[in-house]
């Protein structure tokens, strides 16, 4: 377990060290001088050439890359541009609003899928089941900015039962919370499609086991060897889902965060690209790259931990 | 279930007639502003109603079906061009340096959310339609070589295989002329639901401003321009929406019959 251990966490810090490189590549393409940019049309080019040099854009691009790379391991993400403050401020501000926003969707989507799925596994090839199936399929389909619209439209403009954007802060906690439930039910709604057609098959493919055959054989109930036997086991496919789908809530959250005009990661990446605020884009997407590379390895790791012959 | 090949077929090839006859005919010119007539509801005149503009949104929905087809199509033939290649090699040599770095890129690409990357490529390379094609495909590239190698590597142990390599051929010619053929099912229902997700991903950067840009209509800006009328004129935001929904819903379908047509293996368990 040692030594399996040890060769994740070297892939892992490869994997973020060329994701990083990547990010930083990928940035320094965004057309535009962030320094002529900032100090407008009119400004005289020593002006803008002293500027560059305080920003450091005047240093050969590997030069710059290690400058970044060198801060970021001592937690500092550099100023941002436009806001003269630290980016890792106020990435850590921004993630108040996603990171909630993700987990009330994940939670969301997993409490709509779970019932879901064992109904339709539970019913396979009955009404109930293509019923619900198809259902799913139109979830899948949903844009989910789309959705959030008719949601806006439905409970927000007709019913007046919740705010149609904004966010209040956390000082307001109950505020708060109202203003995340759309976006997050918005946001679940499709992932939960998903997750709900893969907890059917993978309780489907546990069901035909012989231990459930056996469980049926001394007497348990259809449904309690679905519950106390298959779901158990279905559960791992279920959580690589899982994992692949927070990535999907971060990144998805970027575009409903526009929907409904909320200050998360997703905007801050957004408006920072339009004021050519880069190391802020920089900043943020390798966050949220980090965060999907760890989230996939701690679930690599939780199936290890379960499973020993994938400690290969 | 022949029932979701045939509804997918249906569902799907109404974008595809919408978008192929937008090229002769549309009820009323997209280019024509008529203010006075602006967001009208559905009425026999308009079947799907006018926008801000007073233009014609069925016109606007088969015009639109052009982009979303185009971009989703172009994305699916760069995954395909690069990702089947890179599979097939990736089977073929398997267990060596070469299929290790393929696949270890693969995972990378995997890690990184599509969308952001998508975002920060259209505003690297500038907002349009040939731009936000290349953010998708770049993201189908992985996908597609996962697949091919995923399929290729159980034929690598095959008799005839093993044969055809006893008999001298290289392993390019085997990969080309036994693998590939074996494999295009696989790749073709792939390819179905690549397709759908890359009209999902187009619309949502053309939501956010990333991807056509105006005068051409496209189903995602639609959508964005509704945003502020929602409340004043439902339609306009519904329609472009459930031009989506059923595109998108129907290659789903298409996608889940045309492989249980494709693999008899499949048709027992429902």
């Amino acid at each position: 377990m040692l030594r399996y251990l040890i060769r994740r966490l070297i892939s892992l810090g490869l994997s973020l060290l060329v994701a990083s490189a990547l990010i930083f590549s990928v940035v320094a393409l965004v057309p535009g001088d962030p320094a002529s940019f900032m100090l407008g049309t009119g400004a005289q080019p020593e002006t803008v050439a002293t500027l560059r040099q305080q920003m450091g854009l005047d240093l050969p691009l590997p030069l710059r890359y290690l400058h970044w790379l060198g801060g970021i391991l001592g937690g500092d993400l550099g100023h941002s541009f436009t806001y003269k403050t630290p980016v890792a401020g106020m990435i850590l501000d921004r993630m108040q609003v996603s990171l909630p926003l993700a987990l009330m969707a994940l939670a969301l989507s997993t409490l709509i899928a779970l019932p879901i799925g064992m109904f339709a596994a539970g019913r396979r090839g009955r009404v109930g089941d293509t019923v619900v199936m198809g259902a799913t399929q139109v979830g899948i389909a949903l844009p989910n900015f789309w959705f959030a619209m008719l949601l806006v439209l439905v409970f927000a403009v007709n019913l007046r039962l919740l705010p149609a954007g904004g966010f209040p802060g956390w000082d307001h906690p109950g505020a708060a919370l109202k203003s995340l439930i759309l976006p997050a039910v918005a946001l679940a709604l499709p992932q939960a499609a998903i997750l709900a057609r893969v907890l059917r098959s993978a309780l489907i493919e546990t069901l035909g086991q012989d231990y459930i055959r056996t469980a049926r054989a001394k007497g348990l109930s259809a449904g309690r060897a679905l519950r106390r036997h298959a779901l158990r086991n279905a559960l791992i496919p279920v959580l690589t889902i899982l994992g692949m789908q927070f990535s999907f809530l971060l990144a998805g959250a970027i575009i409903i965060e526009n929907v409904f005009y909320l200050p998360g990661l997703g905007r801050l990446i957004f408006q920072a690209i339009t004021q050519r605020d880069l190391i802020v884009v920089q900043g943020a997407v390798l966050v949220l790259v980090a965060a999907v590379i760890l989230v996939n390895f701690l679930v690599d790791l939780s199936y290890a931990a379960v499973d020993p012959r994938l400690r290969r | 279930m022949r029932v979701s090949l045939i509804l997918g077929a249906l569902l799907s090839g109404l974008a595809l007639v919408a978008a192929a006859v937008s090229f002769f005919w549309t009820p009323a010119d997209v280019t024509q502003l008529a203010i006075a007539q602006k967001l009208l509801p559905p009425s026999a005149e308009h079947w799907f109603g006018t926008d801000h503009f007073g233009r014609d949104m069925l016109s606007m929905i088969m015009v639109g079906a052009r982009t979303s087809i185009a971009v989703a199509l172009v994305a699916v033939g760069i995954g395909m061009g690069f990702g089947v290649p890179l599979g097939l090699v990736a089977a073929a040599r398997s267990g060596s340096w070469l299929d290790e770095t393929i696949m270890r890129g693969n995972d990378l690409v995997f890690a990184f959310p599509s969308l952001v990357i998508a975002i920060l490529i259209t505003a690297a390379l500038g907002p349009s339609a040939t731009n936000a094609i290349i953010a998708i495909g770049i993201f189908n590239i992985p996908v597609f070589a996962r697949v091919t190698r995923g399929a290729a590597l159980p034929l690598w142990t095959l008799d005839y295989v093993r044969a055809a390599q006893v008999a001298g051929k290289g392993r390019t010619r085997i990969s080309l002329q036994h693998i590939l053929p074996n494999v295009a099912s696989l790749l073709i229902v792939q390819g179905t639901i690549q397709f759908s997700l890359g009209i999902l991903a187009e619309a949502g950067l053309s939501y956010v401003g990333l991807g056509a840009q105006p005068p051409t209509p496209s189903w995602g800006r639609m959508l964005a321009e509704a945003q502020t009328m929602v409340a004043l004129a439902p339609h306009v935001a519904v329609i472009p929406g459930l031009a989506i929904v059923v595109t998108v819903l129907g290659l789903n379908l298409l996608g889940d019959g045309l492989r249980d047509a494709l693999d008899p293996r499949l048709r027992r368990s429902p």
